[in-house]
């Protein structure tokens, strides 16, 4: 059965009418209705003081069993650097063909790598991430086609070379996943 | 469609195996996991996996431990060993143990991705050489060595038992009876089939000449030698040498192949280095070596150093029940070499085939089906197509007629329908050709 909604919900300061755009482009890929809203967390408890970033997976948990509902799919958006125990960073995760997910704007931005500010690559990068996370939540899996957004990326450059569509095969793959589940 | 890898996480930290399960997941892997090596073993005795990623500290048995265990178990399996704290003397020990890479936690999700490409690359390309070996053995074996006669079925029976050994071989038959093919299929069913087998016919070369193929030659050694070369016998190193018409070579050769074939070491022609190679003998004559041994025109102590195994390969005219399937086998054959659509052969064709006498042995019978495909209607090999000889009983054709149309069509196929060439080498002029042509209803083959 198809998911009612797609659920963004902002955890910490995001730029005034960001989360509005994104959310209309997440809607005209998924064709359906995005609401957006705040949500709360003290983000101390997710600390590594180790590491100086913030475990993922712990968010994961949260933003599952505390925002979630089941009639729709729930990403969680942060501004802060994640981590999970095995790898040095990531961008965002989520639970394949699950509830929720998350994703972070921490590594969008081009002054991180030393570069000149770009608001419109900057929003670019999000996009695109927000809409990966959520293409796991429906079932989709990495993609091998360059141009796709499922396709995976490790680096801001990797997000860069994507659109922020689905391609034919993933958007097929959608639709057999909405009419099964 | 490439099939799914599989991947076997070993980690006794819940949050690692869950991060790099959901990360795999993503990328289409079939994963499974594992809180310890006593688990991640008993996984192993009834499934496979591709990858196995396993932590180096774990309670209990340790990486390490598992990866020696693993590689008892499954050589072929790609272990990649993971730790929170690198040491050089642990990773160099995982790697002399036979793990594929050594990472240390947390790693780049980058190299992550890069690590499991290249194992699944590693992993294809083993698949890939696995395949392309049996394609290798199944061509090898797909050899021409053809009968159901019982004293064929004793060859086979013979070659089976004798290739996985490393005894030397001779193979005696009349010429034509396909001596080098019992040879080949010897190598192909040995421990040594990815190696060369290399063959030398030691009746075609003269003694100086053939001294040089065997043990090779140094620049300078003769008038003619400007570079160095190898032998077949180092050709041969993990291999087979095959040595055809052994009883052909002089004494002086004798002495010297039983000195390689005891010490398995030579010096090339104007060398003084010695070299050894580890090869496999198999020779083949078509003359009694024992009573030239009686003569003493061969050596007897290289005859016992030779023939610890022989295979005596029957005459045709001995198993003519084999030449039913080795007529089909050589239509097929010549057939498909000619694109020509497949034909058969007529039984009248295949009775006077069955009355022949065959000096010349297969050899023999595969040339006569290659003339009759050549000459033949393209449709089915008659009486007609085959040669008329003092070996068939009753003559081929009747009529004067019959015996003139199809002597002209063997001379137009001869020259491809080239009708001044033909008329030239029947010595009649173009006109009368084409009303022999036009009389007996003659077509160029399709």
């Amino acid at each position: 059965m198809d998911p009612d909604n797609i659920m963004l919900i902002s955890f910490g300061y995001f730029e005034a009418g960001l989360l509005d755009r994104v959310a209309r482009d997440v809607e005209q890929e998924f064709l359906l209705p995005v609401k957006t809203r705040e949500g709360h967390l003290d983000l101390s408890d997710f600390y590594d003081p180790a590491r100086r970033q913030y475990n993922g997976n712990s968010l994961l948990k949260i933003v599952e069993t505390e925002f979630a509902s089941d009639s729709g799919k729930t990403l969680g958006l942060f501004n802060v650097d994640l981590f999970i125990p095995i790898l040095t960073y990531i961008f965002g995760q989520a639970f394949l063909n699950g509830r929720s997910g998350i994703a972070s704007i921490h590594r969008f931005s081009n002054e991180r790598y030393g570069i000149k500010a770009d608001d419109t690559i900057f929003q670019e990068r999000f996009r695109k991430e927000v809409i990966h996370e959520l293409g796991h939540t429906f079932g989709l899996i990495h993609c091998h086609n360059p141009a796709c957004v499922m396709r995976s990326s490790t680096y801001v450059e990797d997000i860069d070379q994507k659109s922020h569509h689905l391609c034919t095969k993933c958007l097929g793959q959608l639709e057999i996943s909405r009419t099964v589940k | 469609m490439a099939r799914k890898i599989s991947i076997l996480i070993v980690d006794d930290e819940e949050s690692v195996r869950d991060s790099l399960y959901n990360w795999f997941i993503e990328d289409d892997y079939r994963v499974e996991c594992a809180e310890n090596a006593k688990k991640a073993l008993t996984m192993l005795e009834s499934d496979s996996f591709d990858i196995i990623l396993a932590d180096i500290k774990m309670p209990g048995m340790d990486g390490l431990e598992m990866l020696r265990r693993i590689k008892s178990i499954h050589s072929e399996s790609i272990v990649i060993v993971m730790t929170a704290f690198a040491t050089v003397d642990t990773a160099v020990q995982a790697l002399k143990d036979g793990a594929f890479d050594y990472v240390t936690k947390p790693f780049d999700p980058d190299d992550l991705s890069h690590l499991i490409r290249n194992a699944s690359k590693q992993i294809s390309l083993l698949e890939e050489n696995e395949i392309l070996k049996d394609k290798v053995v199944l061509l090898e074996n797909m050899e021409d060595l053809i009968g159901k006669s019982p004293a064929m079925q004793r060859v086979f029976r013979e070659i089976e038992s004798v290739a996985p050994s490393n005894a030397s071989v001779i193979i005696t038959g009349e010429s034509g009876t396909g001596k080098e093919l019992v040879a080949k299929a010897i190598h192909a069913n040995s421990p040594r089939k990815f190696f060369p087998l290399v063959s030398v016919h030691c009746g075609a070369l003269t003694e100086s000449l053939l001294e040089s193929e065997l043990f090779g030659h140094e620049k300078g050694a003769f008038t003619g030698a400007v570079y160095n070369r190898k032998g077949r016998f180092e050709m041969a190193d993990s291999g087979t040498i095959f040595l055809d018409e052994i009883a052909t070579i002089s004494s002086k050769m004798q002495v010297e192949l039983l000195r390689v074939l005891e010490t398995r070491s030579f010096v090339r022609v104007g060398g003084n280095k010695e070299i050894t190679s580890d090869f496999r003998v198999i020779c083949a004559t078509n003359r009694d070596l024992k009573s030239m041994v009686e003569k003493g025109l061969f050596r007897e102590d290289l005859y016992y150093r030779l023939n610890v195994v022989n295979i005596n390969i029957p005459p045709l005219r001995e198993r003519i029940e084999d030449i039913p399937l080795l007529v089909e086998y050589f239509i097929n054959k010549y057939c498909s070499i000619m694109n020509k659509p497949l034909i058969s052969m007529d039984s009248a064709a295949l009775r006077r085939l069955q009355e022949f006498s065959y000096p010349g042995n297969i050899r023999e019978l595969e040339n006569l089906i290659e003339r009759a495909i050549v000459v033949g209607n393209g449709k089915k090999i008659t009486l007609k197509d085959l040669p008329p000889g003092k070996e068939i009983a009753a003559p081929a054709f009747e009529s004067l007629d019959d015996l003139e149309k199809n002597h002209i069509s063997l001379i137009l196929n001869k020259y491809n329908w080239n009708i001044s060439a033909t008329a030239k080498a029947l010595k009649v002029d173009r006109v009368t050709l084409y009303n022999k042509i036009k009389k007996y209803g003659l077509k160029p083959l399709k």
